[in-house]
């Protein structure tokens, strides 16, 4: 007994450090799809190793309130995790990490709190780094608790936001004239007020602030349209994961400093991979640029096509492709379209899925979907490998996208969306756009595609569109 | 003990691990990769059981509470939600007659 009391603290510090390097390895396959299953099951291990580890600390007590939390929580974000459509996924990520970014915030407050109560103890205003060796907080340990409330506060306000906006409980942009100016008062106003608390530990200025925190990510992610939230919920994951990294720093914990600078920076990389797919700058997304309706108008008028004419077109044709958009993944028709594609394989019609970077909520979501939905890999295409393509095939079928299959964006300099990349579905012989109703997309400008004279409109919920399209096809 | 040199090694070294890991990923990734990071950092659960561990007062009792709630439901809704964005990438035969599944 005394051997294992004698070694405990190493065996924990080594726990951690297995934690760590799990998670390396975790995040490291997951970067590549032969290994990626795989990858979450490491980390996974890292995690259960870490929190075991964690409840045979000595001095820990509150044991029932621990453990109350752990299981209840675990519990819930269990079941919702796996009960959630596939559909549902980013606002579920969204959710996840916010809890993760108001976790550290949490964390760094009570570091805050606990300085005050052993102010006596200990000079609160001492920048140099004193090691500590009681309750109060060195200087730099209080900065990093501080900056940590300050990151993780946002992003758990911030996620929550966008959660709430792909969840479409709040559906409209909040914006007002010199917006960014306000936002941009309140983020400088509150992290000097986060600075003065190094020099005055004042309890009411810690609510203060901790409130003040809460509310610069509201007022950051409201401006922000529904399209842009992957961009947005990536950079709050890097968010939390810098947040956790400096409340490891208060904590002297090296499993989460690792983890947490690892995902800080992995979510900054990937928050730019997502937003160059998408053609947007990550200054854009966030300061807003996407209100213009420039461009040129354009004349003519949309054809509209009854689905049993649209399944006698595909039946008959050698060429098929489609294009999933968002409307798809909103109307959970992926398996509706996968029964009409294996109908069109059966009828000897080459079918191919054109899948744009960007497609569905998120990137690489789409493929998800249709995954989920059985299709197999060597039909769905990639942008690049299949826009060459269009020109020899007889119909494309779009379904609920707009923006990504706007030739304008292509012709016209003067629109917002010109210079992202799109697919040529203009160049196929025919198309057949699956569309709820005659409005724009999200950009808010008009697609030339819809008007051109091979292309026809499929009005209807994409669920309900395809229905009536394989009822077509039974028919013939 | 970590002093802040220490600590801006081990920050600026994950940091560059990070980086270079997510560098190159194919554009399916995106996804089931920011949700698996979401799950990595929800290690701070480690640091609100250490935080709540520690609590004297009611307060710190409350906050410590509510981080270890949320830490918690960070890491297990993460893993779940990664896990089953994964499983999708498990490896198919590779044919393109249906066999029934799906429809």
């Amino acid at each position: 007994m005394e051997f294992i009391q004698e070694y405990l603290p190493t065996l924990i510090k080594a726990s951690y450090f297995l934690a760590a390097i799990l998670f390396i390895t975790g995040l490291r396959r997951m970067s590549a799809p032969g290994t990626a299953r795989g990858g979450i099951v490491w980390a996974g291990v890292g995690m259960l190793i870490a929190t075991i580890a964690t409840f045979l600390l000595p001095d820990m007590h509150n044991m029932v309130l621990i453990l109350a939390a752990l299981v209840s929580s675990t519990v819930l974000a269990w079941i919702s995790g796996k009960k959630v459509a596939m559909t549902d996924m980013p606002q579920m990520v969204a959710l996840y990490n916010g809890m993760g970014g108001g976790s550290a915030a949490f964390i760094g407050a009570m570091a805050l709190f606990n300085a005050v109560d052993h102010l006596g103890g200990c000079q609160a205003g001492t920048i140099i780094d004193t090691p500590t060796t009681h309750d109060c907080l060195s200087g730099v340990s209080m900065i990093f608790a501080i900056v940590g409330v300050y990151i993780g506060a946002i992003s758990l306000s911030g996620s929550l936001v966008a959660f709430g906006k792909l969840q479409g409980w709040i559906d409209k942009r909040f914006t007002f004239p010199g917006q960014n100016f306000f936002n941009g008062l309140v983020g400088v106003g509150t992290l000097a007020l986060g600075l003065y608390l190094t020099q005055d530990l004042n309890p009411d200025y810690i609510w203060i602030f901790f409130g003040l925190s809460l509310l610069l990510g509201l007022l950051m992610t409201l401006p922000i349209g529904g399209a842009d939230m992957p961009v947005v919920i990536s950079l709050y994951n890097a968010f939390t994961g810098l947040a956790v990294s400096f409340e490891g720093f208060v904590l002297q914990n090296e499993a989460m400093i690792i983890a947490g600078m690892l995902v800080g920076a992995a979510g900054t990389m990937l928050t730019q991979h997502m937003a160059k797919a998408m053609n947007r700058s990550l200054g854009s997304v966030l300061f807003g640029s996407m209100g213009g309706s420039g461009g040129s108008a354009i004349d003519g008028e949309m054809k509209e096509i009854e689905a049993q004419d649209a399944a006698i077109q595909m039946a008959f044709a050698d060429r098929v492709i489609v294009i999933p958009g968002y409307g798809l993944a909103v109307a959970q028709a992926q398996h509706k379209l996968w029964e009409m594609t294996q109908i069109l394989l059966d009828r000897g019609v080459d079918v191919k899925f054109a899948i744009h970077p960007v497609a569905g909520r998120m990137p690489g979501h789409m493929n998800v979907l249709l995954a989920e939905a059985g299709v197999p890999y060597d039909l769905i295409e990639d942008m690049e490998d299949i826009n060459s393509q269009f020109s020899q095939t007889d119909v494309a079928l779009v379904i609920g996208a707009n923006d990504v299959v706007n030739p304008v964006a292509k012709t016209d300099p003067q629109s917002p969306i010109y210079g992202m990349p799109v697919l040529n579905v203009d160049e196929a012989k025919n198309s057949i756009v699956i569309k709820r109703g005659k409005g724009t997309g999200f950009a808010g400008i008009q697609n030339a595609l819809f008007f051109a004279e091979n292309n026809k409109m499929l009005y209807g919920d994409a669920q309900d569109a395809i229905a009536r399209l394989i009822q077509g096809l039974k028919a013939l | 003990m970590i002093d802040g040199f220490i600590a801006l090694y081990i920050f600026a070294l994950a940091a560059i691990l990070g980086f270079e890991i997510i560098r190159k990923v194919p554009v399916v990734l995106h996804t089931p990769l920011m949700s698996g990071s979401n799950f990595i950092h929800g290690i701070v659960l480690v640091g609100a059981m250490i935080a709540l561990g520690h609590a004297d007062t009611t307060l710190e009792k409350v906050f410590g509470f509510i981080a270890v709630f949320l830490g918690a439901g960070n890491a297990a809704g993460g893993y779940v939600v990664t896990e089953r964005m994964l499983e999708m990438f498990k490896p198919r035969a590779k044919k393109t007659d249906n066999d029934g599944e799906g429809s």
